[in-house]
């Protein structure tokens, strides 16, 4: 499922990352990239935003972006 | 002795900054907890030990691998410019992100520190850190610092003495996954039995390089003649290392890679006890402050609160800065016996520095307010909760950080646009900055909202006229947007970092270095203006008017009402001739339609140097004028005497969406790349101020 898919609390880890190299770059120096645990923590009002944690580091992404990460629920 | 030239590197909200600060003990550098923050590398000099240190400060990057502007800024330094070491700063309390960092620096094969700051936080929440076996893992020395508390920053200097003076590189033992190693393993060894070199690196650093696509490295192998031979060799060795990965991306293995070997460094070396599941104190304070249906009107009331406690708390010492003033003029004044240095003096300097001055309780409340927004981390989740909102527009949620920065300084505001990636992105914003009031504004807002609301009405005017020149920028921007800057938005991923109270000492720097170079601005770039604004309001004379009147006053004898009025007449003539008067009366019917009068015309051209000019300007102007009421001097009284409600407002309309001052206006024409930029500034917002301010003044006028 799609990492914009998931409710708030959720855990999930990621399966794929779909998307062009650069973003894929910003990401993994976030230390988001495939295998990765995460839990969603909020959401912003039309779930326009998303906020994950990913070990211990708190990450803002716009829906559009977190539709573009693949993910498996825990 | 040599000075020793020190970089330091880091992810944003490290604190290299507050390290720096704490290193130099000097404060002039600005911390917030926001990345973005230093923006253009700072430098500073100083002595230890009688070793000159140099010190830049990057912009805090993730990766140097240059996404965004101000991470091209921090790559470039890195690769191209002269220096001795790096100190990589690291928060201890994120060591595993930030050790990712770290594997991309130990990359440039440089004399390197690891300064894992904020050791105090990481010690209060149970975090346990071998610095031994990181040092040992990374074959750089590694050191605990605190800066806020100090702790370490002498070791840390010591160990960038004796690293500097040191001439061997420790290699590091870092050890990539299983078959990557094997590769790496076969590589090396051809270059080995080869007895290929190349510049200082081993046969293991090439090999890596190789792997990982480094394109420099190709570029420099592309002539040797070993590449016939290494070819087939890499080859191979890629298509071993993509089975295993699953995946052809080599920047995907590497990314993999990576994250496996921070991981593995941070498994070895740091101990928490904390428990896993226990909500941290970020975690409760982000379910308020960012709910889904709190966090937006939470946001707008702290705005609000800010502006009324601008308005309310500032209203108290600007009296006694006002009567002050007042009594130092006079004083000054009757001492004095010359009358054109008297009225220079008097009229011309303190009028104009005094009315400046007024505003300084205002500007600083406001700053304090900023800068607590920014050092608590507060600024990031507000990007977050109004990405969406602003998305709508064409503006990414980072430009909010530019565009709350421009409430206070424009100047800034336009540096911290660099945090953005995508030049559309950058240029919308920059050019929608000026609507966002700067700190300069206030001083008219206040001096008008003063003059035609009452005390308890100020403060929401004050919020109303903030709010909608935000809006008429939001506005602005997506029609910028849809028909100048089409094209993609960048994404947005940003980093909330945690919540830290807001530090006393950095807070009071920060203001306490805002405060002063406001200051120092009214004493030396206003006082001059005032000079300049006097001498073209006093000059050139009029001594055939003069004439004429001192015969018409002797003829009036005891009649003392007409001899007042006709001196009052006297004076405006006079001002009317002079050099200021030609000004604004050359450009009164370009203002007339807005129900301006060339006193205000004067005041808004002599406003493109500095706002703060405007009321300067006016105060001269009115003081030298007064045909009114002899009785008030004050200036909010001679407004309301001369000028009608509708145009006082379209005044304010026209001041809050006009050209920023001239310093902003070069480092507008610097950032957007060019000045013909500056003149699409000029243009677009003239035409804007022009347009709004007109349909201010005859709606206006039409209701009342």
């Amino acid at each position: 499922m799609k990492l914009s898919e998931l409710k708030k609390d959720d855990k999930a880890v990621i399966i794929k990352i779909d998307t062009d190299d650069m973003m894929k770059s910003r990401l993994v120096s976030f230390g988001v990239a495939k295998g990765i645990e995460l839990s969603v923590e909020a959401y912003s009002l039309a779930n326009k935003t998303i906020e994950i944690l990913v070990d211990d580091t708190l990450i803002g992404l716009r829906s559009d972006e977190a539709d573009q990460i693949e993910v498996e629920k825990i | 002795m040599n000075a020793i030239k020190i970089v330091l590197a880091g992810q944003p909200n490290v604190g290299k900054s507050m390290l720096i600060n704490a290193m130099s003990s000097s404060n002039s550098l600005k911390v917030g907890n926001f990345s973005g923050v230093t923006v253009e590398k700072t430098e500073i000099c100083f002595e230890h030990h009688c070793h000159k240190l140099e010190m830049v400060d990057l912009p805090g990057t993730y990766s140097i691998r240059g996404y965004s502007q101000e991470e091209k800024v921090a790559h470039n330094y890195l690769l191209n410019e002269e220096y001795d070491v790096i100190i990589n700063v690291l928060d201890s309390t994120h060591l595993q992100r930030n050790l990712l960092l770290t594997l991309e620096l130990l990359k440039l094969n440089k004399k390197m520190i690891l300064a894992l700051n904020m050791a105090d936080e990481a010690k209060k929440e149970g975090i346990e850190i071998d610095v031994a076996q990181i040092e040992a893992i990374t074959g750089v020395p590694t050191v605990l610092v605190s800066a806020s508390t100090g702790e370490g920053v002498d070791e840390l200097l010591e160990r960038v003495h004796d690293i500097a003076d040191s001439h061997r590189r420790v290699s590091s033992n870092i050890l990539y996954s299983n078959p990557i190693e094997e590769e790496i393993l076969k590589l090396s060894k051809f270059f080995n039995e080869r007895g290929f070199t190349l510049r200082d690196l081993s046969s293991r650093e090439i090999a890596i390089r190789i792997l990982f696509e480094d394109k420099d490295l190709y570029r420099e192998l592309h002539e040797e003649p070993i590449m016939i031979e290494l070819q087939p060799q890499i080859v191979a060795s890629l298509e071993h290392i993509y089975t295993h990965h699953e995946t052809k991306n080599i920047n995907d293995v590497k990314a993999n890679e990576y994250i496996a070997i921070a991981k593995g460094i941070r498994m070895e070396t740091v101990k928490c006890s904390r428990q896993k599941n226990k909500k941290t104190p970020t975690k409760k304070i982000d379910d308020i402050l960012i709910n889904k249906y709190m966090g937006v009107p939470i946001f707008l009331f702290l705005m609000w609160g800010l502006f009324q406690l601008t308005f309310e708390l500032g209203a108290i010492p600007m009296e006694w800065i006002d009567a002050g003033f007042g009594a130092f003029g006079e004083i000054v004044g009757s001492v004095i016996p010359h009358e054109a240095t008297r009225s220079l003096i008097v009229d011309g300097i303190i009028a104009g520095v005094g009315s400046v001055m007024l505003f300084l309780p205002n500007i600083i409340i406001l700053y304090i307010g900023i800068a607590l927004l920014e050092t608590t981390g507060y600024m990031s989740r507000v990007a977050f909760l109004l990405d969406g909102f602003f998305h709508k527009f064409g503006l990414h949620g980072k430009s909010f950080i530019p565009l709350v920065t421009g409430f206070g300084c424009t100047v800034p505001a336009y540096m911290s646009t660099r945090t953005l990636k995508s030049e559309k992105d950058r240029l919308i914003t920059l050019f929608i900055l000026g609507f966002m009031s700067c700190g300069a504004k206030l001083p008219v807002y206040v001096l008008f909202t003063g003059a035609f609301f009452g005390p308890e009405q100020a403060g929401n005017i004050l919020f109303v006229i903030y709010i909608a020149g935000a809006m008429l920028g939001l506005v602005m921007a997506k029609a910028l947007r849809v028909f100048v800057f089409k094209g993609e938005d960048e994404p947005f991923v940003m980093e909330m970092p945690k919540y830290r109270m807001p530090s006393l000492k950095l807070i009071w720097h920060t203001v306490y270095n805002k405060a002063k170079s406001y200051i120092k601005k009214a004493g030396t770039f206003i006082l001059a203006a005032s000079m300049l604004i006097w001498f073209a309001s006093a000059y050139p004379k009029q001594p055939l008017l003069g004439e004429k009147y001192d015969i018409q006053i002797e003829q009036a004898g005891e009649n003392k009402k007409l001899v007042s009025k006709l001196e009052n007449q006297l004076k405006l003539e006079e001002l009317e001739a002079s050099y200021l008067g030609q000004l604004g009366k050359f450009s009164e019917p370009f203002f007339s339609p807005l129900g301006f009068d060339w006193k205000m015309a004067v005041a808004l051209e002599t406003g493109l140097a500095a706002k703060e000019v405007v009321v300067s300007t006016l105060g001269v102007l009115y003081a030298v004028g007064d045909d009114v009421d002899e009785e008030s001097n004050s200036l909010i009284a001679q407004l309301k005497a001369n000028v009608s409600f509708a145009s006082a407002m379209a005044f304010i309309v026209f001041v809050m969406i006009y050209l920023p001052c001239l310093a902003a206006s070069m480092v507008f024409a610097k950032e957007a790349g060019g000045y013909k930029y500056l003149f699409y500034l000029f243009v677009f917002t003239t035409v804007t101020a022009w347009v709004f301010a007109f349909i201010t003044y005859r709606i206006l006028i039409k209701i009342l």
